[in-house]
């Protein structure tokens, strides 16, 4: 938490807030990043009202149009509009990252919190089985994942969202343990606060600031990750215009028609990039360790 | 020596909670194994009998556990429920493109990593510096299987600089930037802030005033100590390079580990992703193992008997 400790705590809190805003939003690339975000977020939510045609329309006249005034981005295989489904795919991109990183936060912020309380033997247990996980690359997990649950596009949001728990635990667990021994925690439990009660309301808080920054810097990652997943053709499946599927079908003809590929890669790579560059940004606001780098 | 085989014990305990991992996974995962083979081709109910007992899938669990680790001890993983093969084979026979993919790849992503990083963790703060880690945030940012795709696009269809397809060295030139360029990206921010640490020490000022050429400076005396924290990293990468390799491997349609992963997972071959899953992890130990031998040669400081 801030470490304001004057009486008022009211008054002095809130420029201080106001000053991490700012420098938060001064940073050039931060903002360029908070701006490209903004316009892709709000496109995808007005989608349905300003794409030119249906992402599904097919027109097997157009098949593997170049871009032209008509079709800014080109047509794919089946004569369908590159434009209309890059900006839908934006509509799955950023909520299935949304939704994997939420509940990677909620499983692992549970877990760490739950064993980082416990101590001891659970503590001992838990962690060597957070580091085993850890050990496993993200992408191998998700895979494996998705070979019980079977393909799809919910089964893959759960198995990212599985594999990133392990990162959440384990800082969750770390913060913690930082608190847990603190005066504060003691005065509570001698006021006759319960378990639980000490721990959503005292300990959780203070993992807060950290999640929000992992939080964000997993988003870049689970985004991508599912995408990979998609485009390894055991996520999202056709006709869904989802990127890393669009890819998946753009790749056999890209030798004639790159534009099939080339826009919704290009179009993941800045959601990914914007998101990163926020995420760092964050992180460097949010620690108050950190030097402000201009 | 000591140390190694008590890190070698040590590994034990892990690998056994991965096989049993994956035996539990194979008895949660819907459909029998003998339809999974089958695929949907008809058979007698005595044929589907005959091969559960072949496969010991009539026993009951416990034996079959006990089974399938006394055989995996042994080094049998089972065979393919599609090829018949024995698994290990399969992945002895396919490891050395894997490897191949995950050294050019490694190569790659050091070179550009460590040349961003220093060029950037010298001068902090400027627009080298900014320049740099704006191109290490793309390298992460980049999805593998788009910068691969493109990479084929240009090169190998507009330009016919590298054959796309095929092995020898020229054909890994792609996959490997397609693999380094990821690591690139964290491995350079590592650098630069290891590299920033490193020259504000007090041995630099001390080579500072004895007057010593800004260059010496760098790669004399800062060089070898920034570069301990970023070792240390390396072993963590062979997560990342096993990962990269699945993607690139499926985009270059190059033959490999992460293809067979893949090709296993949308079939349901279970013992032989089962047997990749095991392998990874055993890798991934023995390099750790390895990266953390290595740190104790670097830096004399740290006493092997205490670092795990």
């Amino acid at each position: 938490m801030s470490a304001v400790a004057a009486p008022a705590p009211s008054t002095t809190r809130r420029p201080r807030r106001w000053r991490t805003l700012r420098r938060f939003v001064r940073h050039p690339g931060a903002f360029a990043a908070a701006v490209v975000l903004a316009t892709i977020v709000i496109l995808a939510i007005v989608a349905p009202w300003i794409v030119p045609y249906d992402w599904n329309e097919t027109d097997l006249g157009a098949r593997l149009g170049a871009p032209n005034a008509e079709f800014w981005f080109g047509t794919d295989l089946h004569g369908r509009d590159v434009f209309s489904r890059v900006v839908y795919g934006a509509r799955y991109s950023i909520s299935i990252g949304l939704a994997t990183v939420t509940l990677s936060l909620l499983a692992g912020s549970f877990i760490g919190i739950v064993i980082g309380y416990a101590g001891g033997r659970i503590d001992e247990w838990g962690s060597r089985f957070i580091d085993v996980m850890l050990g496993f690359p993200q992408i191998v997990m998700a895979i494996l994942v998705v070979s019980i649950l079977g393909v799809g596009l919910v089964n893959v949001v759960l198995a990212v969202a599985i594999a990133g728990v392990p990162r959440f635990a384990r800082v969750v667990r770390g913060a913690v343990l930082v608190v847990k021994e603190q005066p504060f925690i003691e005065a509570a439990r001698a006021l006759g606060a319960g378990d639980l009660r000490i721990m959503l309301r005292h300990l959780l808080p203070n993992a807060v600031p950290t999640l929000v920054v992992l939080g964000t810097l997993d988003l870049g990652n689970a985004i991508l990750t599912t995408a990979t997943l998609s485009f390894l053709g055991l996520g999202a499946q056709p006709p869904t215009p989802e990127w890393g599927a669009m890819l998946n079908s753009g790749r056999e003809y890209m030798r004639y028609a790159p534009w099939t590929m080339m826009f919704p890669g290009f179009a993941l790579f800045l959601v990914v990039m914007a998101v990163n560059l926020l995420g760092d940004r964050l992180s460097q606001v949010l620690d108050p360790r950190s030097v402000d780098r201009k | 020596m000591n140390y190694v085989l008590r890190r070698l014990a040590g590994m034990i305990p892990v690998l056994l909670f991965t096989w049993t991992v994956v035996f539990i996974v194979l008895q949660v995962i819907p459909g029998d194994p003998v339809n999974l083979m089958l695929a949907g081709v008809p058979a007698s109910e005595e044929v589907r009998a005959n091969e559960r007992a072949r496969l010991g899938l009539d026993r009951p669990v416990v034996e079959r556990y006990v089974t399938f680790l006394g055989r995996a001890i042994k080094g049998d993983l089972g065979e393919s429920f599609r090829t018949r093969q024995p698994v290990g084979k399969m992945i002895l026979e396919q490891a050395r493109s894997t490897l191949e993919l995950a050294l050019g790849g490694l190569l790659v992503g050091l070179l550009v990593g460590l040349v961003l990083g220093i060029l950037a963790g010298v001068r902090p703060n400027t627009w080298v510096d900014t320049l740099c880690m704006t191109l290490a945030l793309v390298g992460v940012s980049l999805p593998s299987f788009w910068i691969g795709m493109v990479l084929i696009y240009v090169f190998g269809n507009v330009l016919g600089w590298v054959p796309i397809v095929g092995r020898g060295l020229p054909a890994l030139i792609l996959p490997s930037i397609t693999v380094g360029l990821f690591i690139a990206g964290g491995f350079a921010r590592l650098v630069r802030s290891s590299i920033i640490d490193a020259l504000g020490q007090d041995y630099i000022r001390t080579a500072r005033a004895k007057g010593l050429s800004r260059a010496r400076i760098i790669f004399k005396h800062a060089l070898r100590n920034a570069m301990i924290p970023p070792v240390t990293l390396l072993g963590v990468q062979i997560g990342v390079l096993i990962g990269g390799a699945v993607v690139t491997e499926n985009v270059f349609a190059r033959p490999g580990l992460g293809t067979m992963l893949v090709d296993g997972v949308l079939t349901k071959d279970m013992p032989l992703v089962q047997a990749l899953v095991v392998y990874t992890t055993a890798a991934y130990l023995l390099v750790n193992l390895v990266v953390d031998i290595l740190y104790g040669m670097i830096d004399p400081r740290i006493r092997m008997g205490r670092a795990t």
